[in-house]
């Protein structure tokens, strides 16, 4: 039902603007280099050359080798309250030692990283090994302390059902995440809406017990901003509008930028755009 | 910063009204004598003049009907008969956009439920009986296989599209002819319908609709010429028919009134039951039949579900309902308005809880909060009598029986939902449950295969599937 | 279509003047379908298909086994999604197809009239036949668990239910009486329950079953739930037969003599394997023939505590 919102002229025009500050701009490409990061970081920043009306994204995503790259661009171009998000803990199957991970997560805050996107161990979850995968995000929690704010990837894609999904949100939000995240991008299906209902649900019924706000993170198969917008709708009625901003609310994303933009001067314009006007990253 | 959605309404240009119908009789319109005005409820402006079907008027019709049995609709084959049927069908779904917002403005329901409820469900109905006209040998009723002939039908204005399908589709599947009358309070979409009568070619007589009120249906009940009478509305009137069918060789079906219990058990999913129990009451403005009208909490869980329910009403949108982005429209006419008035004042008199969310209701038009009674009991006039707006009554149990037992509690038994996650349990509840229709962990779910009518006094008779066929073929009962 | 032959299309007089009369027409290409394309035959052979007269009509693929093993590749997969479509959505585009053939009824009429000799009005009521045996399949789609299903009264605290369910990919030999009606006679009942098909046209008169190729490709019909090979009956079906991913064959078009052979071959992987009289009109339709391709799934479940 909630799917079905229609979204008009001026409250389509604010979800645009607000999804755009809400996109965490992602490159995690093997083939990554620090002249596609800095790229990047430069569109991350100002989204529309043409335009400076465009507000900042919310956050760069890369991984844990290109953080320092991305965080001296920023600081460079003088972007500098625009966080570096690291996928960290052997992002994205999670499969190697504690060890590594700790390290992973040490080496991307050192670097200047200021959030951390970590995975759960699915295969200790679905195997029902649930103090395992609490006591590994407990302990990344510990190595992030006040320096980073730490983000916990649930795959949702690999946890399949809905009851699952619902579990580990609460395994996660109990073990210090700051924001719940759906997926890591390399896995289908990822931020379906249910799954999203799911999660929302769970952040709100969270607040009920413990009075603290925990955000979430819908990542991979956003692509267009009906995607998003269908988003912010499961927000404003699940969570409620005290979700609905970047301190809580994030979209991992990368195609979904230039689309939220064509969107954003149709609306100005009042005609259709074409994806030559606005940049590649 | 609050997401404030901007009015989206849909364009009422599409639904061309004109100012003054007459009845489709013999596959012509036949001017009127008199007429009466067709209101749109949201806004109380006049939409057009709908003519007042005389007994003359309902002589035309049955002639012509009983003329079109006998010369042209017996002697097709069921495999031309469905053919028609499936030209029905796809003409509405080219007309659909038309036919949602002429139910919108003509009913008051919000055009979110008119576009993806009303009018894709009723062009199902007429693809699947389509489906059935050829074969109905194989429906396991009765080896005849031979119709009534002239069938007269008188519809509700609930889901006034829908409940035309409901009735026309099996009728001419299975080769009667129709006489039928919409609800007062909603005559265009069946006056559309007749457009696509035309459309599709259908022979001149085999549909005939006549408009007007309770007379024109009394001058249908009473009409020696017609062979079965198929009713839906309230479960009063349907009494006033069957006594007046009685001493007649008119078969009768009815489809009635209920007070449906929506039963939740303690290991019930809490979100989705919210949602089922706000589906329940709350789509069509509660205007429906086999409403989840009473709530039967398990003690256990009550408060949670209770706090739950009222925080999810607070995002319940009630306002025009052309907007796309509204959940309650408004109620039908001012006369069902003064009705749902009147039981709620008898429910605070009771020593009900009554509790609405804080919602702005416009001036004009018929409206109705969505409304909450907790500490109800069994005794209130409240959980008996069937209030037909967005009134939910809720009641508690301790047992699983005695959920069975205040869910049976009453002489109705059109449907109830149950909500649980054990499915042994879900199915000894069925078992138990003495209703028509009953949905496990969902509500209101419609469709042309599944047999819907009621137990008790809910009705006589089921529509839709293979059971819904029998209403329509003479069989051996006499 | 017309004559095949060259028409006068320059005629010259003797002073030397010239004027163009008559038209050359665009020969058709028959080729194979298979995912929703149409494909040549991967062996590159071919062979003559002549009008009842002896003319040549045209040059049709001659299927190779590999041709089948792909086909059956693409059904397999398109399978799964066919049979969950909703019964109501299948109906839907089954109906679409009728539309689109009664919308080609002449061109129909003529390719069948031209291969078989059969008059234009016999021709034509044939292609009408046919459009009203698809709607009448497409009628059945949502009425087959009705008919074939049921909760059954086992004496115990357990609720009972058989659903009926689409047995997965069909191979149909098809009959070679009446090109057009006999093919979609032995393909609608296979597809109407979610099976997805290879079918492989009569040998002699191939070209209605290809060309209703192309009123499938416009009917919303997934790539792949339905396949149309042309060739030699008589040297497919053994790989027909032994293909251990089909799980069901209609080889009505075999000859009786024929039948042993690839019943015998399709022991390997149980086949469920049936021939059926010819079907010359709606009045022998009969449902048993959608579910002579269907499983049936019971299913226990306690009731109670």
């Amino acid at each position: 039902m909630l799917a079905t919102r229609s979204i008009k002229t001026t409250s389509k025009a604010w979800a645009i603007d607000t999804a755009i500050s809400m996109v965490d701009l992602t490159t995690l490409e093997g083939a990554d280099t620090p002249g596609k990061v800095q790229a990047l970081c430069s569109k991350a920043f100002r989204p529309d050359p043409t335009d400076i009306s465009v507000p900042q994204v919310g956050a760069v995503c890369v991984y844990n080798d290109m953080v320092a790259i991305a965080r001296q661009h920023l600081d460079a171009i003088g972007a500098k309250d625009l966080p570096v998000a690291a996928v960290s803990t052997a992002f994205p199957s999670g499969r190697a030692s504690m060890a590594v991970k700790l390290q992973d997560t040490e080496d991307a805050i050192a670097a200047g990283a200021a959030e951390i996107d970590m995975v759960i161990d699915r295969g200790a979850f679905l195997s029902g090994k649930y103090i395992e995968v609490f006591e590994e995000i407990a302990a990344i929690r510990q190595v992030c302390g006040e320096r980073a704010h730490l983000k916990v990837i649930l795959e949702t894609g690999e946890l399949v059902t809905y009851d699952n999904v619902r579990k580990a949100s609460y395994l996660a939000m109990l073990a210090g995440a700051d924001f719940i995240k759906t997926s890591t991008g390399k896995v289908t299906p990822a931020a379906t809406p249910p799954v999203v209902l799911v999660m929302l649900e769970a952040v709100r019924d969270f607040y009920d017990l413990t009075k603290v706000r925990i955000g979430v993170k819908p990542a991979g198969g956003i692509r267009t901003t009906k995607d998003a917008i269908k988003q912010l709708v499961l927000v404003n009625e699940t969570a409620g509008p005290e979700w609905l901003n970047p301190s809580l609310f994030r979209i991992g994303a990368s195609a979904l930028l230039n689309d939220l933009l064509l969107q954003r001067m149709k609306i100005s314009d009042g005609y259709y755009a074409s994806p030559n006007y606005v940049t590649i990253d | 910063m609050n997401f404030e959605y901007a009015a989206a309404p849909e364009s009422r240009s599409v639904a061309k009204i004109d100012p003054v119908y007459g009845h489709f009789i013999n596959g012509n319109w036949v001017a009127g004598s008199s007429h009466f005005s067709a209101i749109n409820p949201a806004t109380e402006e006049v939409l057009s003049s709908i003519s007042l079907g005389t007994a003359a008027d309902v002589d035309a019709a049955v002639k012509a009907a009983r003329t079109a049995f006998d010369k042209s609709w017996s002697k097709l084959s069921g495999r031309e008969r469905g053919k028609f049927l499936f030209r029905i069908a796809r003409i509405m779904q080219e007309r659909s956009r038309e036919f949602a917002v002429l139910e919108t403005l003509d009913n008051g329901k919000p055009i979110r439920e008119s576009r993806d409820v009303d009018v894709p469900l009723a062009a199902a109905h007429f693809f699947y009986h389509a489906g059935w006209a050829d074969k109905l040998e194989f429906a396991g009723v009765d080896t005849t296989t031979a119709p009534h002939g002239v069938v007269g039908q008188i519809i509700p204005w609930n889901f006034p599209l829908l409940m035309l399908a409901w009735k026309v589709a099996p009728a001419l599947a299975t080769g009667n002819t129709v006489v039928l009358k919409p609800a007062e309070t909603t005559s265009l979409t069946a006056l559309l319908f007749a457009q696509v009568c035309q459309q599709a070619g259908l022979p001149e007589g085999v549909v005939n609709i006549v408009t007007g009120d309770g007379s024109t249906g009394a001058a249908i009940v009473k009409h020696p010429g017609i062979d079965k009478i198929a009713f839906t509305g309230s479960t009063e009137v349907g009494k006033l028919i069957a006594r007046a069918v009685a001493p007649t060789a008119k078969s009768l079906t009815l489809e009635l009134g209920g007070k449906g219990a929506n039963i939740v058990f303690g290991d019930a999913a809490i979100d989705e039951t919210v949602e089922g129990i706000v589906n329940g009451i709350f789509f069509n403005q509660g205007h429906v039949c086999c409403a989840g009208s009473r709530l039967i909490l398990q003690e256990n869980i009550a408060e949670e579900v209770l706090e739950k329910l009222k925080r999810r009403m607070e995002k319940i949108r009630i306002g025009d309902p052309l907007d796309k982005n509204t959940d309650l429209g408004a109620i039908n006419s001012a006369e069902q308005l003064a009705k749902i008035y009147q039981l709620t004042a008898a429910g605070d008199a009771e020593g009900a809880n009554r509790w609405s969310p804080n919602c702005a209701l416009p001036d004009k038009g018929f409206w109705f909060a969505p409304t909450i009674f907790t500490g109800v009991t069994q005794a209130h006039r409240i959980a008996r009598e069937e209030i037909f707006g967005p009134v939910l009554s809720v009641l508690t149990f301790r047992t699983p029986q005695e959920a069975i037992e205040k869910a049976n509690n009453t002489p109705f038994g059109l449907s109830a939902g149950i909500w649980s996650e054990k499915g042994s349990n879900i199915l000894w509840a069925t078992q138990q449950l003495r209703a028509g229709v009953i949905w496990a962990n969902t509500f209101n779910k419609f469709d042309p295969a599944s047999p819907f009518g009621g137990y008790k006094e809910s009705g006589w008779g089921r529509e839709g599937g293979r059971h819904g066929l029998s209403a329509y073929l003479k069989g051996a009962a006499k | 279509m017309g004559s095949r032959g060259w028409p006068p299309w320059l005629e010259c007089l003797p002073e030397g003047s010239c004027k163009v009369s008559g038209r050359l027409e665009v020969m058709k290409t028959y080729k194979l379908y298979i995912n929703g394309a149409f494909p040549r035959t991967e062996s590159g052979r071919s062979y003559e298909i002549s009008a009842h007269n002896g003319e040549f009509l045209a040059n049709a693929c001659l299927a190779s086994r590999k041709d089948l093993r792909d086909a059956v590749v693409a059904a397999r997969a398109a399978q799964p999604g066919w049979a969950k479509a909703t019964a109501y959505n299948r109906g839907q585009i089954m109906y679409r197809i009728a539309e689109m053939l009664e919308g080609r009824s002449d061109q129909f009429a003529q390719e069948i009239s031209l291969q078989t000799g059969a008059t234009a009005k016999a021709s034509l009521q044939e292609v009408t036949d046919a459009v009203d045996l698809l709607v009448w399949y497409a009628g059945w789609s949502d009425k087959l668990t009705s008919l074939a299903g049921a909760t059954n009264p086992v004496a115990g605290p357990f609720y009972n239910f058989t659903v009926p369910e689409a047995l997965g990919v069909v191979g149909i030999i098809a009959p070679k009486d009446k090109p057009l009606f006999g093919f979609i006679s032995a393909v609608a009942p296979v597809l109407v329950s979610g099976n997805t098909a290879v079918a492989l046209a009569s040998s002699s008169a191939p070209l209605s079953a290809i060309s209703f190729a192309e009123v499938v490709a416009t009917s919303d019909l997934p790539n792949g739930v339905l396949n149309i090979l042309s060739g030699q009956q008589s040297e497919l079906a053994p790989w027909f037969g032994s293909h251990m991913d089909i799980d069901g064959l209609d080889i009505s078009g075999l000859p009786s003599d024929q039948h042993g052979a690839i019943k015998e071959a399709g022991v390997e992987n149980l086949k469920r394997i049936s021939a059926f009289p010819n079907q010359i009109d709606m009045a022998s339709a009969e449902p048993g023939r959608i579910l002579a391709f269907m499983e049936a799934k019971t299913v226990w479940h306690p009731i109670g505590n």
